[in-house]
């Protein structure tokens, strides 16, 4: 926990965490499949659309107008919650957070909760403070549930137990289940349908039986009061609808002004998040509905960090964050070393720039380090959030707060010059960027280039990149520019 | 109320950079993006078709005289006896045979023990594939849809928007919505997609043409 009461797992530092992760090849061949599969996946959908540039436009505008007025949008959102029959309750920090939600499940007479895959909850440790107040939290999500029961933590934003494979999935099926219900079937096989099938079984009591219910939410709307929830399984649309009690902890960025705005990020997030057309469920509720779900609806706004985050007018884009994590799928960083290094339950480019700025620059001064700036963050990035920019800038910060010899940057800055010396890494890092050039690249054109390399391509009208030379390419141009 | 107050007095002062006359509206927003993907005169019902069926649901296309008949094929061909029935759904659409209709309301366990749910739906969206449910008449309660391991949807052509601003201006936030697309899945175990945890396994749709599809033998 940092200074300023916010959850803060960064020890050890990302350089120190890096190393070991890279010596994990289990967890590098995971991770380099899992992110050249979605990213593959995300180029094909996002291509489809070829407006893309326009909505990620939008997208930027809409949560640069919203950022500005938050203070507006938030008294908005609460008036029609409440109007709608929900509670609103107003969370300063990690610890009030936990309070507000523990009194709420007290309240129901109630010692379980099933939980949808909640960043924000994972952001304030709520169920490890639920259980010092007796309570179980419950995870459904399968990543989540696998991750809980191996009392482990998400490795990434979309897929968190993509460390992890299946036989030593299954094995921990099998030794765990059992401890928190219904345990895996006798002689489990390690097939994911069968492990999935296991899976449904544990968590299908829970569901039919849970009165409480804890969820995040990708989005709410000021002028209606409709919260949304996005997801895959199903296990969302449990939580959400069959529990007498539902509670929602969402940070005080997530808010957008109408309904109608929605129709962008409802065509962003599924393309840049798992590359299809749309997610197999989106939830959308407005306090409560007479008959049908939760009877009872609280909504807890989460500061915790992201006001200071908002003070600072270069760092602030990075509340815009629909935690999509494209960022995460290209970033040559973030593929070798995995989500664990980063410390935070934030991890990838978006990690880098989140964290530092929730916990402050000096409580995770390595983060803005673990980068290399190559820009493909900046270009995967639905809402436009310049990552790069705020990095360098977070850079300066962490050096101006840091007079001291400078121990933590030239750690981190030797877990990058790894990257950097590989061939092989640095090949990897060439080809995340050359995909970024595609990805923007309209009509064959790029409008503007990833990261160190726009300053030239601000005054050009740049020929796409062929996918596979992009080094070729870029040393032809930009040597016989100089 | 104490918090409340603290944190629009921080989000106030984060903000000291915005000039205090601005307006929200004063922000601008462009809105240069299309309001559909369709290509012009494309069919959107059989696109909605193609697009559903891309997520491994199965689609069939009828029309109205013929919809009851292809209920029964569809449950037959799912094994499916048992099943929910939402308040409000149009009874002249369910085929005569040995199907148990089970009228809603219906408590959980009671779902649980069923072999699926039919239901209309309020919308359609042809470039995702996806079907919207508002849980108006003939849909039922979110739960219809979610706790059995089968749902037969019906969507009617003229329901189908174009794209997603399309089908969100047809729709009122203020009802609980799911937008459904495709069965559930998930792709958490080494990425391998894996139909149905939670969620129905098995999604059945068919689209009712708003013509006879071709004159009835
Ligand atoms: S920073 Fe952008 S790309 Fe990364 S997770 Fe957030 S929205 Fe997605």
């Amino acid at each position: 926990m940092s200074d300023r009461g916010v959850v803060w797992l960064g020890s050890p530092s990302f350089p120190d965490a890096a190393r070991e992760a890279l010596k994990d090849t289990q967890l590098r061949a995971n991770l380099k499949r899992a992110t050249s599969t979605i990213r593959t996946k995300r180029l094909a959908v996002a291509s489809e659309l070829d407006d893309w540039e326009e909505l990620r436009e939008t997208a930027a505008a809409i949560k640069r107008r919203t950022a500005r007025h938050l203070d507006h949008y938030l008294v908005q959102l609460e008036e029609s919650v409440t109007a709608a029959g929900g509670t609103v309750h107003w969370a300063s920090d990690a610890a009030e957070a936990n309070r507000i939600v523990t009194d709420l499940v007290r309240a129901t007479g109630e010692r379980e909760v099933v939980k949808v895959k909640s960043m924000a909850t994972q952001e304030i440790g709520l169920n490890e403070h639920l259980a010092e107040a007796g309570i179980t939290a419950y995870e459904t999500d399968l990543a989540e549930l696998i991750v809980q029961l191996g009392d482990d933590r998400p490795s990434h934003i979309l897929v968190p137990a993509i460390h992890k494979n299946r036989t030593e999935i299954r094995d921990l099926f099998t030794a765990e289940m059992g401890h928190w219900g219904q345990p895996a079937p006798e002689g489990l096989g390690d097939d994911p349908a069968e492990l999935a099938e296991a899976a449904r079984r544990h968590l299908r009591e829970k569901f039919l039986t849970a009165k409480v219910a804890v969820s995040g939410a990708n989005f709410a709307c000021a002028e209606s009061g409709t919260v949304v929830v996005v997801e895959s399984e199903g296990n969302g649309r449990m939580c959400l609808t069959l529990p007498e009690t539902l509670i929602t902890v969402m940070g005080i960025e997530k808010v957008v002004p109408t309904w109608s705005d929605l129709e962008v990020f409802l065509q962003l997030l599924p393309r840049s998040s798992t590359g299809e057309r749309m997610n197999p469920y989106t939830s959308t509720w407005t306090g409560t509905t007479d008959g049908d779900g939760p009877q009872a609806f609280h909504l807890v706004l989460l500061d915790n960090g992201r006001t200071d985050t908002l003070a600072d007018t270069v760092g602030r884009q990075a509340l815009a964050c629909i935690r999509c994590s494209a960022c995460l799928n290209v970033c040559p960083v973030f593929e070798r070393t995995g989500g664990h290094a980063y410390g935070s339950v934030y991890p990838g480019p978006i990690g880098a720039v989140l964290t530092p700025q929730l916990v402050g620059v000096e409580n995770a001064a390595s983060l803005p380090f673990a980068s290399t700036l190559c820009g493909a963050c900046y270009d995967a990035c639905p809402v436009k959030i310049d990552i790069p920019e705020i990095l360098a800038h977070l850079r300066a910060k962490v050096v101006e707060a840091d007079r001291r010899p400078l121990k933590p940057q030239a750690l981190a800055m030797k877990a990058a010059a790894t990257v950097l010396d590989s061939p092989r890494l640095l090949a990897t890092a060439q080809k995340a960027a050359a995909i970024g050039g595609r990805a923007i690249a309209r009509k064959g054109r790029i409008r503007r280039l990833p990261g160190p390399l726009h300053g030239w391509s601000d005054t050009r009208d740049t020929q796409a990149p062929p996918a596979e030379s992009f080094r070729t390419w870029w040393r032809k141009n930009r040597e016989g520019d100089r | 109320m104490n918090s409340r107050h603290a944190v629009l007095g921080r989000i106030r002062a984060a903000l000291a950079d915005v000039p205090s006359e601005e307006r929200p509206e004063d922000v601008p927003v462009p809105r240069d993006y299309r309001r559909s993907h369709t290509a012009p005169g494309e069919d959107t019902v059989t696109l909605f078709a193609e697009r559903v069926a891309d997520y491994r649901a199965t689609v069939t296309r009828t029309d109205r005289a013929r919809l009851p008949d292809a209920v029964a094929a569809a449950l037959t061909a799912r094994g499916a006896e048992h099943l929910a029935l939402p308040a409000g759904f149009p009874v002249e659409l369910l085929p005569a045979g040995t199907w148990q209709w089970h009228p809603e309301p219906l408590d959980v366990p009671a779902l649980d023990a069923l072999d699926g749910a039919i239901t209309l739906a309020a919308a359609g969206i042809a470039v995702t594939g996806t079907i919207v449910l508002d849980t108006g008449p003939g849909q039922g309660r979110r739960a219809l849809t979610l706790v059995p391991d089968y749902h037969l949807c019906i969507v009617y052509a003229e329901q189908i928007a174009a794209d997603v601003p399309d089908a969100l201006a047809r729709l009122d936030p203020r009802r609980p919505l799911t937008f459904v697309s495709g069965p559930s899945a998930t792709s958490d175990i080494e990425l391998d997609r894996v139909e149905g945890v939670h969620g129905p396994r098995t999604l059945d749709v068919i689209v009712v043409n708003p013509t006879p599809l071709e004159p009835r033998p």
